[in-house]
Formats: C-alpha cells, sequence, structure tokens
C-alpha cells in the first residue's frame, strides 16, 4: 500500500468539504427563505447528484472540460488551466457531485430555525449577514455537523466521477478508491485488501461519532 | 396584502400619539398579529402609508419601504425569540447598537430585575423569566414604538400583573410608544389609554378604553372591573365576591343584580367616588 492515494484522496475531501460549506451556506439559506417561482428548479438541479449515475456527471465534465470544448480551451488559452485529468478538475467535479450532500442539511437546518429568531434579530438592526453568523448557523450546529460529515464521507467513497475525469494518475488523481479499482485489474489483492479495509474503518468510525453525538444530543433534549 | 399564500384584506387607518399605550384588542385572525408585521416592515402592505413622527416608514407611491433595521422597533414575540446559544447577558448585549453604551442594559437589567438570570441561557428560564428577559431586550436599542404581541398570555395572573407592573415602570422611563395585544380586559384597564378593535381586518371601534369598552366618559365615578368568583343569598340580600385584578372583596348586592350573573362573568362595579379615603402607596 502506498501513501500517495491516501494523502490525495484525504486532500480532496478536505478541499471539497471547506469548498462547499462555503457556497451552501447562501444556497441553501436562500433555497429556505426564498419565496421565487423558479426555486423548484433550482432545487431539482442541486439535487440532480443524487440521483444521476455518476458516469453520466462524469461524462459531461469530461466533455466540459476538454481542451476540444469553448470552455476547456477557454480555460486552457486564456488562464492556462488544464482541468481534465488534474487534480483541480478532480476537485470542481468533487464539488458538483457532493452538493446535494452539503446543501440538504443546511436547507433543513435552516427551515428549522424559528422565524422569529431572524425578525427579532433584524428589528435589532442587525444585518442579514451578522443574523446567519451570529443567530442562526450557532442553533443549527448539528445539522452543520451533518452536513460537513456526509459531504466529507461522500468524497472519500467517490469513485465513477474521478475515474471518469480524473483518470488514474499518481498523486495528481489517483485516490484510493481508483488505487483499489487499479490494483485489483493487476491482480493485487492484499494491497486492494488494506485500501478497503482502512476506507471501511474509517467510514464507519465516522458514521459511529456522527451517531454518538446524535443519540447524546437526542437524549439532552428530552 | 397576501399572507402565508391567502389572500387577507386588512384595512386600517389610525393614530397614536407618541408614548401612548394603545391596545389592539379583536379575535383570532382579525389580523393583529399582521397589523404589527406591517409595522415593523417584516410583510409589505399593498398600498397606503405608514409614518412615524417625521420619518415615513412605508409608503407605496412614492415606493418608500424602510428596511425592519431602520425602523427602530421593539418587538416582544409570542414565543419570545430568545436565542438559545446565547446567555441572557449575551441576548441583551446582542441588541445594542454599535458603540452604544452598556448603560442602558444596566438599567434595564436593574429594572426587570434580571441580575440573577444574567449568565443562564434561555431554555433554563421559567416563562415569565423568558418574558422578562424579552422585554428588556426588546428596550436595549430605545426603539421609539415597542410591539407586545400577546405578551403575557400563556402566564398566571400574579406574574403577569408582575410584569405589566414592569412595563409600566420601563415605559415612564422611556417613554415610547406601545400597541400591546391583548384579551385581558383587567390588563387594558391596568396599562392601556387607547384601543383599537379589529375584526376582520378592519378597526370596529377606537378611543380611550373607558368609551370603547363601557360607553363612558371619565367622571366622578369609581370603576372596578372584576370576575365574579361566587354568589351567595344571604337573607334577603344576595353577596358578590369579586376578583378585581388581585385583590378579592365582597359587595352586597340585591336580587335584581344577580339575576342574569353567573360565576366567571366579567363584570364592572361602579361606585359614587364622593369621600373615599386616600392612602399613598408608593412615591
Amino acid at each position: 500500500m502506498e501513501w500517495g492515494p491516501v494523502k490525495l484522496t484525504l486532500l480532496l475531501a478536505v478541499v471539497t468539504t471547506v469548498i462547499l460549506f462555503v457556497i451552501s451556506i447562501p444556497l441553501a439559506y436562500w433555497l429556505s427563505y426564498s419565496r421565487a417561482k423558479y426555486k423548484g428548479v433550482i432545487e431539482s438541479i442541486v439535487s440532480l447528484p443524487l440521483v444521476l449515475p455518476p458516469t453520466v456527471l462524469g461524462f459531461y465534465l469530461l466533455i466540459a472540460f476538454s481542451p476540444e470544448s469553448w470552455f476547456g480551451s477557454f480555460l486552457n488559452d486564456y488562464l492556462g488551466i488544464r482541468l481534465v485529468f488534474s487534480f483541480p478538475g478532480l476537485v470542481i467535479g468533487s464539488v458538483i457531485y457532493s452538493l446535494p450532500f452539503m446543501v440538504q442539511p443546511l436547507q433543513s437546518g435552516f427551515s428549522g430555525v424559528p422565524r422569529s429568531y431572524r425578525e427579532a434579530s433584524s428589528l435589532m438592526g442587525k444585518s442579514k449577514w451578522t443574523t446567519i453568523a451570529k443567530v442562526i448557523l450557532p442553533n443549527m450546529k448539528s445539522s452543520l455537523i451533518t452536513g460537513i460529515v456526509l459531504t466529507f464521507a461522500h468524497t472519500i467513497g467517490e469513485f465513477g466521477v474521478v475515474l471518469m475525469i480524473g483518470g488514474n494518475i499518481p498523486d495528481q488523481t489517483k485516490v484510493m478508491s481508483i488505487a483499489i479499482y487499479d490494483e485489483v485489474e493487476s491482480l493485487n489483492y492484499g494491497a486492494a485488501h488494506l485500501y478497503s479495509l482502512a476506507l471501511l474503518i474509517v467510514m464507519f468510525l465516522i458514521l459511529l461519532i456522527v451517531n454518538l453525538r446524535k443519540n447524546k444530543s437526542s437524549n439532552l433534549l428530552n | 396584502m397576501v399572507s402565508n399564500g391567502n389572500t387577507f384584506n386588512l384595512e386600517l387607518d389610525f393614530e397614536a400619539r407618541s408614548a401612548q399605550v394603545v391596545t389592539v384588542y379583536g379575535p383570532s385572525g382579525s389580523g393583529k398579529t399582521t397589523f404589527f408585521r406591517l409595522l415593523a416592515g417584516l410583510e409589505k402592505p399593498d398600498n397606503g402609508k405608514i409614518v412615524m413622527g417625521d420619518t415615513v416608514w412605508f409608503d407605496a407611491v412614492q415606493k418608500i419601504d424602510l428596511s425592519p433595521q431602520k425602523r427602530s422597533i421593539g418587538y416582544v414575540f409570542q414565543d419570545y425569540a430568545l436565542f438559545p446559544n446565547m446567555s441572557i447577558r449575551e441576548n441583551l448585549e446582542f441588541g445594542l447598537p454599535k458603540g452604544a453604551s452598556k448603560q442602558i442594559i444596566e438599567e434595564l437589567i436593574d429594572i426587570v430585575e434580571l441580575g440573577e438570570l444574567l449568565e443562564r441561557k434561555p431554555a433554563t428560564l421559567s416563562g415569565g423569566q423568558k418574558q422578562r428577559v424579552a422585554l428588556a431586550r426588546a428596550l436595549v436599542q430605545q426603539p421609539k414604538v415597542l410591539l407586545l404581541d400577546e405578551p403575557f398570555s400563556s402566564l398566571d395572573d400574579q406574574i403577569r400583573f408582575k410584569l405589566l407592573k414592569y412595563l409600566i415602570k420601563v415605559h415612564q422611563k422611556y417613554q415610547f410608544t406601545v400597541f400591546m395585544v391583548s384579551h385581558q380586559l383587567s390588563e387594558i384597564l391596568y396599562v392601556s389609554e387607547q384601543v383599537m378593535c379589529l375584526d376582520n381586518g378592519i378597526i370596529t371601534k377606537r378611543g380611550d378604553v373607558r368609551t370603547v369598552f363601557f360607553n363612558e366618559n371619565i367622571s366622578s365615578k369609581m370603576n372596578l372591573v372584576g370576575e365574579v368568583v361566587s354568589i351567595t343569598k344571604a337573607d334577603i340580600v344576595y353577596r358578590l365576591d369579586v376578583l378585581s385584578q388581585n385583590s378579592l372583596f365582597s359587595v352586597i348586592v340585591t336580587e335584581d343584580d344577580v339575576r342574569d350573573l353567573s360565576i366567571g362573568d366579567k363584570i364592572m362595579l361602579t361606585s359614587k367616588a364622593f369621600n373615599p379615603v386616600v392612602i399613598r402607596l408608593e412615591k
């Protein structure tokens, strides 16, 4: 077993989770409180990765990122960025693929905070952002933790999107799930076992911690 | 206007003097809370004007709509809306405008007696204590208008009157205009000067509390409002026990007086105030 795929997997999961956390807060806030007619459309787009085969998403991203497409050639020619088969491309793919895992818990968290908290805060002269940071987010901690943990775990477990747009380049795009596939293809079952077992244990521990926390906080409420 | 997806007609035309206590009275669904939300800028009226002193808060024609942040309103919500993540002190300090002196917080803590509760979290407080904190918090920014949406309805009589006393105290000190939703006649008579009766979104009656409720102007009579606790026959007369505010007393009445009365009825006792004994309680 090499450490390269392990480090890369963790790095991808951390970067994806941080980016998603930042963009999902305004998005989930808007989805919870907006009365816009096209909200349903945005909600459906956000949820698409839940139901689409990862290969579909990967396929479209591959086309979009490839230097032959207008988007890919624009990035390549003007900014000198190549997204296909690279780590930044992997990050973008993961962010899109894990989006619902962050947005949905946050959205239900926002909806769970009584409307009067928001209104009281704005009547006290506080801006929307102060209200979100000081009043709303601190009162939906369990949703924040759920969103972070689910996104992190889901990114570690991702395979299809990575394979399509990242390929199998050591220290660039070869994450653990790809490494397992690679080892099995080369009949290195021993190494595949090690990666698999490591993933299994880590994922189980993450879920265990979340569930223990959840039970503890619901006991406190009763 | 449209609220929660339903169309709701609310047509109001009124004025209130500054520093007055106005009660909004009416059955549920008559538009009391919506009226408050319109005043506070939490909902938008379709038409009309809201003017506070020299400031236009809302004007449909000129397209002026001041945000809730700028309206200088203190709002005591039915569910108190204290922030569970903050201690009582933090809740109060949150309402303080940037750069303002903390002096006002210390004053309010003193007046509504919150000293012992400051480091506690709202979840550990009783209903009456939460109400006191909510009242103090609404006043931290020294609003021009205080909105109380059935603030004391879930509290028992004793705590309610104690809170009303706090309300009177802070009102005297800071002189803001109060709008209060209330169903309790005793409460209304105790604190407010003006009353506005709402039904189905329209003002049906408004004016001085006694005129509205008893069709009577200020006179040399003493009026006591209370609730019949018991009616007992004593020889040829009847004894009526009445609970008014916090005191229980008995009056002797005739058979005619009690004919239509039953226990629990709200009544007003009127008596000539010709030569009363005056005792000073507080200075």
